[in-house]
């Protein structure tokens, strides 16, 4: 059976800081979002320009082609394609 | 708010299609995905968003190949060290290597040391919400007291004995001594 000294107790609570929180919401948001992930991206693999303006400005890319700002989507496309 | 729901009942929900539970799911081993990347394998903090995205896209997607849905932490800890391997692989310039070689050093101990923070985590998540929140803030979150004390709307020179007696109360569940509920309220 452990011990939990003191000590030993805090070094083992810091051992898990909190992710960060848009991580979390990404990764919670994401599998209902996957649809619209999952055109955009197929249409940023068929079309070059497309992903060159995903990966200048994400946000005003979805924008500007009429798709709605889900974070989910965003921040998982923003891993992707490595955007600002 | 997490539920007093176990990791079995979690997966059948999550499998059932409901969004809470995945939520739920994710929250609960999102700080336990995330050390193992950071600590154990030391990526940055790029890849290890990276890492943390893809495991619970893989997890999601292949929640119905877990064969003991009660054995979610110890699968969630291989699929991350998986995804791990394969990122420090493709950064490395040299030749292929086995996994052996692209693992730091040490990095069995310190998933056993994160093994042992996620089982001292899910006992503290049993303690008063005032436990909870406090030891939290003051050891994982690394906030001062001046910062605990405006959060929480307490007077500074309370903090530190309070922490102490959270602490007593979660090394008595942890050593068994108490059962979850009997704690009492904050003093």
């Amino acid at each position: 059976m452990s011990s939990y000294e003191e000590e030993r107790l805090a070094r083992l609570i810091r051992a898990l800081p909190p992710a960060p929180e848009g991580w979390i919401r990404a990764a919670q948001e994401l599998p209902f979002a996957r649809t619209q992930l999952d055109d955009i991206v197929a249409r940023a693999e068929a079309d070059a320009a497309f992903r060159e303006r995903l990966v200048a400005d994400l946000e005003t890319a979805l924008e500007a082609e009429g798709y709605e700002r889900d974070p989910a989507v965003v921040e998982a496309l923003r891993v992707r394609f490595k955007s600002k | 708010m997490a539920s007093a729901l176990s990791d079995r009942e979690l997966v059948a929900r999550c499998r059932a299609g409901d969004q809470q539970a995945w939520a739920e799911l994710v929250e609960r081993f999102s700080r336990y995905v995330y050390a193992i990347s950071v600590q154990g394998f030391r990526l940055s903090q790029h890849d290890a968003e990276d890492v943390f995205q893809e495991v619970f896209a893989r997890a999601y997607q292949h929640l119905d190949r877990l064969r003991d849905d009660a054995a979610l932490r110890p699968w969630l800890a291989q699929l991350t060290r998986r995804l791990c391997i394969d990122r420090l692989r493709a950064a490395a310039r040299e030749a292929p290597a086995a996994d052996e070689e692209l693992e730091p050093a040490g990095v069995d101990e310190t998933l056993a040391l994160l093994d042992e923070a996620l089982m001292v985590h899910e006992a503290l998540a049993q303690t008063p919400g005032h436990c909870r929140e406090i030891i939290d803030r003051f050891f994982a979150r690394d906030e001062s007291y001046h910062t605990i004390g405006d959060a929480l709307d307490l007077p500074p020179g309370t903090i530190a004995s309070r922490i102490s007696r959270c602490l007593a109360r979660l090394r008595e569940l942890l050593e068994g001594r108490t059962e979850p509920g009997q704690a009492s309220g904050p003093q």
